[in-house]
Order: C-alpha cells, then sequence, then structure tokens
C-alpha cells in the first residue's frame, strides 16, 4: 500500500489516566500530501491523541516517526521542530497582544539583547495574512477581532515553520462560508507542498469534500481507515458508534397553546439586532446558527443577564421588564446555559443541593434549610428524568454528562418556569444519553412547557425542533416549520447566503471588528 | 525617553485623549499636581519636587518588579520584609571587621550581599510557585512573615546604623539638579519599561499572564519564566531597601512595613490587572507619582496622617471605579 515512508506513522500508541485508557494502541499513518480526516465521538480520544502529538502529553507506549525517524516530543516547541503543527480548536491566543506577537508566540525573532525584532516580525506576518487573505493586519490586537478572525490568527500559526504535519482541530467550527473556502484552499497548498494534514471535523460533508483518507477512533483504539472515495456516511458513521444512527426528523405535528413568550424588535448592542418571534406553550422552537451568530446572547437577554438596548419581551400576554436572573425566574424564564460545568453546576456540591440550589430561600423549616423538602424535590425530578445517582449525597462531578444535564434541566422544571431555554443541551455528552434528552424535550414541550432549544448540531435541530429559527450575525435569517427546512436551506440561512425572507443580513459583527 | 516622562498635555488632542485613556491615572496625576501647586505654597517649590522623588523611588523601585510579576498573574507580598532584610544586611556588612581597612570599597561588598539577598528570595518565591503550584499570594504571604522573622533573629531587634558616611553621603547626594536616588529610580524605569515592551522575555509575560495555557501551547517555559520575574521584583525589593536606608543612614528591623501594600496600591491604580496580562510601566509611574504627590501635598496641607490613609483608600476605589467606566466592553456586557 505505502510505496514510500509516510510523513507521520503512529505505532501502538497508549496514554492511560488515571482510571482511565484514553489512548489504547492507536495506530495510523498520514502520507505526505494526503488529507487524513480523524473522526470519532467525543471522549474517542481524539484530543488526547492530538496533545500527544503535539508534545504536550509523553504517551506510555507506542512510538512516533515522522518521515522515517522514530522521534520524542517532550513539549510544544520540539513538536515544531520536527514539522508538527498543531491548530487548536479553543482558542489558544493572548487577548491583550498583537496578531503578529500570538503568530509567533513562544518564538518571537530576537535581536541582539533578547530585544524583539519588530521588523522582521511584522513583515512575515503580513506575508502569511497576505495568504490567508486577512483584512486585519500584524500589530491588530487580539481582543478587537471576531471570533472567526481570531480562528483565522490560529490558522496562520500553521504556516509560520517548515511544517510536515499540520494537524486542524475542528478548524471550521467558527468560519463563515467564505473564510472556509480560504482555509481549503490553504489545506491544499499545503497538500500540494507534500505537508501531510490531519483534520479533526464533525461535519462530514467537509470530510468528504476535504480528505483523502478516514481513520476513526472509538473508545481510545483504532477501528480502522476508510479510503474516502471508496466509503459513506453511514460506513463511518457505524464504525464511529458501533451502529447506524440516523436521527429522525421530527414529524409530530404539535398541540400548541397560547403564545407564552413573544419577542420584538430585540436588539442588544453589536451582539443582535432587531429579533423577533413567538414562542407558543407546547412546541419546542430551534435556534441554529454558527459560532458567534448571537443567540447564546440573546438567551442571556431574555433571562436578564444582558440589557438589552431596543425591542420588547412580552411574556404571556403582557409585556415584561426583565433585568435581573432573579426578575426572570420570577417571571417564569428558566435558562439551561450553554457550559454545563461553569455555568449550570456547582461541581463541588452534591446532586440534592444543585438541584435546589434557586429555590434554596423558599425551602426554609424556622431558621434552618428543610433537608426534607430539598430531598423531596429531589427524589421528584430523579423519577421524573431517570437521573442514574447512586444517592443524593453523590457530588455532580462524579455524575456522567447525560445525568450532570438533567440535573441542571431538572432543577429549572423545580422552578415551574413557563418558558424553558436550554444552550446546547447535548454538548459533550455521549450518543446514548443524547437521545435520552432528545426524547425529555419533546416530552417537556408535550407537557405544556414552551422550549427553546439553541443548538449548533444541525441533526439535533431537526431532530427536536417543531420550528427553527435560523440566525447569522446577530440577525434572524429565515423561519423554517418542520415541513419546509431542509439541511440546503438550513446551512444557506444560517451562512447569511441564499434568499432569506427575513431580509439580506447586514453582518454587524464584521462592522465591529 | 520622551514617552516615558511626557504629561497628557501633548499636541495633538485627539491623540492625547487616547493616551489619557489608556493611562487614565495620570489625568490624575494632572490634576493633583495642579491643586496642591496652588493649594499649598511650597508644594511647587524645586526642593520639594526633588523631595516627592526621592520619595517616591523607593515604592517606585519595587513597583517596577511588582509590575512584571503581576502582569504574569501573579503577586509578591514579601517585598518590604526583603527590603528590611537587604537594608539590614548592606548596613551591617560594611561594618564587618574583614572590610575595616577597604575603605570606601567596604560598601561593595555590602551592597553586593543585600541585592543577592533579594534576588534569592525572590528566586526561592518563584520556585516554591513554579514547583509546587500554590497559588502566590499564599506562598509570598508566607515569605512575608517568614523573612521578617528572619529579620528579628539576625538584628536581634537592634537597628543598625551605617559606619561609613560615604552611604549616607550617597543617599543625599544629587547629579546636576536631580537627586541621585530619583535617577537611579528614572533609569531602573526606563530599563524595565524597555524590558517589558520591547523584549521577548517582556512580551512573554503578557502572553504567560493573558493566556497562561495558549503560552503553554506555544512552548514557552512557564515555570522558569515566573521565577525570572520574581527575581527581579526580589531585586528591586532589595535595591528599594539599599536607597532607603542610605537616606537615614540606618536600617531598622521594622523597615518596609507594609510596603507591599502601598507598592500594589500603586500598580494597580497605574491601570495592572489583578487577573494578569495588561499593565504597563508608565500607568504604573503614574501610579506611583500620584501616591507620592498625595502623601506629599496631604502633608504640607498638615492634613493628619490618619486621615491621609483614610483619603488614599477612597480615592483608590474610586480611580479604579473610574478605570471600569472607561474601558467598559459597552452596554451589551454581561450583568452578573
Amino acid at each position: 500500500m505505502t510505496e514510500s515512508e509516510p510523513t507521520l506513522r503512529l505505532e501502538g500508541i497508549v496514554k492511560t489516566f488515571p482510571g482511565v485508557r484514553a489512548l489504547d494502541g492507536v495506530s495510523f499513518e498520514v502520507r505526505a500530501g494526503e488529507v487524513h480526516a480523524l473522526l470519532g465521538e467525543n471522549g474517542a480520544g481524539k484530543s488526547t491523541l492530538m496533545k500527544v502529538l503535539a508534545g504536550m502529553y509523553q504517551p506510555d507506549a507506542g512510538q512516533i516517526v515522522v518521515s522515517g525517524r522514530p522521534v520524542v516530543m517532550r513539549n510544544p516547541i520540539e513538536a515544531k521542530h520536527n514539522g508538527v503543527i498543531l491548530i487548536h480548536q479553543e482558542l489558544s491566543l493572548a487577548e491583550e497582544m498583537s496578531v503578529a506577537e500570538n503568530i509567533f508566540l513562544g518564538e518571537l525573532p530576537r535581536r541582539r539583547w533578547g530585544f524583539v525584532d519588530w521588523k522582521s516580525l511584522h513583515e512575515r506576518v503580513a506575508t502569511i495574512l497576505d495568504k490567508l487573505n486577512c483584512d486585519f493586519g500584524p500589530r491588530t490586537r487580539i481582543d478587537t477581532l471576531s471570533i472567526a478572525k481570531k480562528q483565522m490568527v490560529e490558522i496562520a500559526r500553521a504556516l509560520t515553520h517548515q511544517a510536515r504535519i499540520v494537524v486542524f482541530d475542528e478548524p471550521t467550527a467558527s468560519l463563515t462560508d467564505q473564510e472556509k473556502v480560504v482555509l481549503f484552499d490553504i489545506i491544499r497548498d499545503l497538500q500540494r507542498d507534500g505537508v501531510g494534514i490531519v483534520y479533526i471535523s464533525h461535519r462530514m460533508e467537509e470530510i468528504f469534500t476535504i480528505s483523502n483518507r478516514i481513520s476513526v477512533l472509538r473508545d481510545g483504539t483504532h477501528r480502522g481507515t476508510l479510503e474516502t472515495a471508496e466509503t459513506d456516511e453511514d460506513e463511518v458513521t457505524r464504525l464511529m458508534i458501533g451502529r447506524s444512527l440516523s436521527y429522525e426528523r421530527n414529524r409530530e405535528a404539535p398541540d400548541v397553546g397560547d403564545v407564552a413568550l413573544a419577542v420584538e424588535g430585540l436588539s442588544c448592542g453589536r451582539l443582535f439586532d432587531d429579533i423577533g418571534f413567538e414562542l407558543r406553550a407546547g412546541e419546542v422552537l430551534g435556534f441554529y446558527g454558527l459560532v458567534g451568530a448571537g443567540r447564546t446572547e440573546l438567551a442571556e437577554t431574555l433571562f436578564g443577564l444582558r440589557r438589552p438596548t431596543a425591542g420588547r419581551i412580552v411574556l404571556g400576554g403582557s409585556e415584561a421588564r426583565i433585568d435581573s436572573s432573579v426578575e426572570a425566574i420570577r417571571q417564569g424564564i428558566s435558562l439551561v446555559p450553554e457550559s454545563r460545568k461553569e455555568q449550570g453546576l456547582v461541581l463541588s456540591m452534591n446532586c440534592r443541593d444543585n438541584m435546589t440550589l434557586p429555590q434554596i430561600d423558599d425551602l426554609t423549616a424556622g431558621p434552618f434549610v428543610s433537608n426534607g423538602g430539598e430531598i423531596a424535590i429531589y427524589d421528584m425530578y430523579r423519577d421524573q428524568l431517570d437521573i442514574k445517582a447512586p444517592s443524593w449525597r453523590q457530588l455532580v462531578q462524579f455524575l456522567s454528562g447525560g445525568n450532570q444535564q438533567k440535573i441542571v434541566i431538572g432543577k429549572w422544571l423545580a422552578m415551574k418556569p413557563r418558558v424553558l431555554i436550554v444552550d446546547e443541551p447535548t454538548r459533550g455528552i455521549d450518543v446514548g444519553s443524547k437521545a435520552e434528552i432528545h426524547n425529555l424535550l419533546r416530552e417537556l414541550a408535550r407537557s405544556g412547557y414552551a422550549v427553546m432549544v439553541i443548538s449548533s448540531e444541525m441533526p439535533e435541530v431537526l431532530h427536536v425542533s417543531d420550528r427553527i429559527i435560523a440566525m447569522y450575525q446577530g440577525r434572524i435569517t429565515r423561519q423554517f416549520t418542520a415541513a419546509e427546512v431542509n439541511e440546503d436551506n438550513l446551512v444557506q440561512a444560517i451562512s447569511g447566503i441564499g434568499p432569506g425572507s427575513g431580509g439580506k443580513a447586514r453582518p454587524i459583527g464584521a462592522q465591529a471588528a | 525617553m520622551a514617552q516615558v516622562l511626557s504629561t497628557p498635555t501633548a499636541p495633538r488632542l485627539s491623540g492625547a485623549f487616547r493616551w489619557l485613556l489608556r493611562h487614565p491615572i495620570w489625568g490624575f496625576v494632572a490634576v493633583v499636581f495642579i491643586f496642591f501647586s496652588f493649594a499649598t505654597a511650597h508644594f511647587f517649590d524645586v526642593q520639594n519636587l526633588q523631595n516627592v522623588l526621592v520619595q517616591t523611588s523607593t515604592i517606585g523601585l519595587i513597583a517596577l518588579g511588582m509590575t512584571l510579576v503581576m502582569i504574569n498573574g501573579n503577586i509578591d507580598l514579601s517585598v518590604g520584609a526583603t527590603l528590611a532584610l537587604a537594608a539590614s544586611l548592606t548596613v551591617d556588612i560594611m561594618g564587618w571587621p574583614v572590610f575595616a581597612d577597604w575603605g570606601n570599597w567596604q560598601l561593595l561588598p555590602a551592597v553586593l550581599a543585600g541585592l543577592a539577598a533579594g534576588v534569592a528570595i525572590g528566586a526561592l518565591n518563584g520556585i516554591i510557585v513554579w514547583k509546587t503550584g500554590v497559588d502566590a499570594f499564599i506562598v509570598t504571604l508566607g515569605a512575608m512573615l517568614g523573612v521578617r522573622g528572619l529579620v528579628f533573629v539576625y538584628t536581634e531587634e537592634q537597628s543598625f546604623y551605617a559606619m561609613n558616611f560615604a552611604y549616607s553621603d550617597f543617599g543625599a547626594s544629587s547629579i546636576g539638579p536631580l537627586p541621585t536616588l530619583a535617577v537611579i529610580f528614572i533609569v531602573c524605569a526606563i530599563a524595565i519599561h524597555l524590558l517589558l515592551s520591547q523584549t521577548v522575555h517582556g512580551r512573554n509575560t503578557y502572553a504567560v499572564g493573558g493566556n497562561r495555557e495558549a503560552a503553554v501551547n506555544a512552548g514557552i517555559r512557564v515555570g522558569p519564566h515566573m521565577v525570572v520575574n520574581f527575581m527581579i521584583v526580589g531585586f528591586f525589593a532589595a535595591l528599594a531597601g539599599i536607597t532607603l536606608s542610605t537616606q537615614m543612614g540606618a536600617s531598622t528591623p521594622n523597615l518596609g512595613r507594609d510596603y507591599e501594600l502601598w507598592v500594589i496600591t500603586a500598580v494597580v491604580l497605574g491601570g495592572t490587572k489583578l487577573t494578569g496580562g495588561a499593565g504597563n510601566i508608565i500607568g504604573t509611574l503614574g501610579g506611583v507619582l500620584a501616591i507620592g504627590i498625595l502623601r506629599n501635598g496631604m502633608n504640607l496641607m498638615q492634613v493628619p496622617a490618619f486621615y491621609v490613609l483614610v483619603i488614599l483608600g477612597t480615592i483608590l476605589i474610586a480611580v479604579l471605579f473610574l478605570d471600569k467606566q472607561l474601558n467598559r466592553k459597552g452596554e451589551e456586557e454581561l450583568r452578573l
């Protein structure tokens, strides 16, 4: 199969953490000039493998061979010098520094006595930015850039070295379509120069567009490598999760009630602009868009965490003023936030205390907290949501992602809200529990809650929503019913192209940056 | 280095205004400077302004090093104790019989020993923070108590007097119109400003404090990097101890009490973030001058010392509130 030595060969890489065998004998190879996609679910070991490649972790066993030469990479700089460059998924930038300084972070060019050689730094960065068609300069400060542009800065790091292997970890997560085109051009350029590319992404259509081969990881083991041309999405999915998974589209006709929440012309600075929609009791309204489209910020505004600069919020028929989360909860709005561990839970507290956190003021017996009252609430939602925890004393940090999310949802159900906002309900949750959470959301709507679901996963939005609102750069581009939506028109709507019934999208974010 | 010392009255107004937005403390310095010039008879005297510079230089020297450590996202509470240790060592060692016939050269080993002690304590702080991962606040809080204890052990609770009069003459000397101590401070300020803004080490200081993970990912050796900055602040604490003891011709074991608080106040007033990643020497200079001018001016106005503390505390909070208002992200900010 190999006529020449591959650029990168991994042989039986093992990496264990206390209690977890994150990588269990992973072997695969990347040839010069190929794009090798790496697929796997969350927790399959992709990021651990990448950190091993980038010199951030040391493998417990196995060997990394670059261009036929076994290498040991003790830190990221050594990895770079071996020609292995990792483009991070989470932005790894220092906000208060310039673009140029960030691109050459750790390796600023020097003159005598450790002084920075600004001239050569700025020249080199200007060349790279030109190649990437960036509209900002080397001296721009990072904190003035939009997320997509920050991502471009991250990508620019791939071009600073004579790279042999470039690893892209979910590079398109926050890019617009035009920027994607630029990125794919860059990747093809790198390919032509004989660089091996490892490309991690969840977006099947991208992987089938750009990759030559696909390797799949599951539970820390390598499940196989496929020639992209000879396979299809179904086969890849089966390898990935061990069974065929096709999300049903939501076909139920919702039994909707009155308008629970109406929003008119809601704006908040340059985060979002002129948002208007209605949400009825008994329906699930999906919000789909790219990272930075303003969906989370909209949810935070409805929950009183941001103050809108214009517009009205109408709750149950009368205009509401929500200027704090306390007020939002009182008026029947609950928010299951995007980041479960940072915003949703107090990880060091037990299940019961987390669940009763917002109403602890009312659960009193004399001057003390009523233990019995708290346990009663926990038991009720444990049964209703099927939370699997050994007891209420269990600290939530030891629960699985799915059960943690159920605790957060239970916490808000216990507050008897009219409107339940759920931001990225299944982020970081394994496939089995995902389905459970999806069913739960459907069920909540059926029992009369008005549910607003924000998600960046298209199958999820299509699966749970009765209607879908597409957002692009702070504006609603289009509203769909479950009947009229399909993957194509949805993708167009969130990229700000195609026939938008909600008017031409104005790139607010881009302007401000 | 005109830009280091330039006042906010630059010719181009918009540029000056933007500069002032970045360094609001200099606006405050200008206001109090003008206020005291009119409110007191002697504030604007050359003699008094020289005084302000000398008084400022002690806190100022330490603040230069503290700025680096705080941009790193650390803090050093042990600087006051380090100052006392260096002062005591220096003043004591110059009187050792070994150096009795060295003449004025006996100052050299004494000063070197004092500075070395400061650097060593800084290195120790830094290495403990690096190797144990314990927060710098805790580590240097321990060092603050421990080093102060060492000073009392070493001095047996006695004050030392400099036997060589060249030592105290140095503290009172001048270079041209400027007191020597002020010149030392200004030279050091320029050097640290260049270090921070123009060298690789300086730029890495921002990276480590701004996004530690990014710094690690980029292959910056964060641990050793932080140790260097702790050594720099230790050096400046020791240098401040020596300059302070030249002014008095003596050292006392209680020297430099509460100085860590004054230094941190000045650095924070100058716009350095407690969380790290942001700050600069121009701001720190403004912070140091603001405190120096206020203390001197109120002293001239005969405001009782305890009221001075009340006023300074109030001003600290007021200035930082103002800064937050000026630099808000905008009305769409998340309200938590």
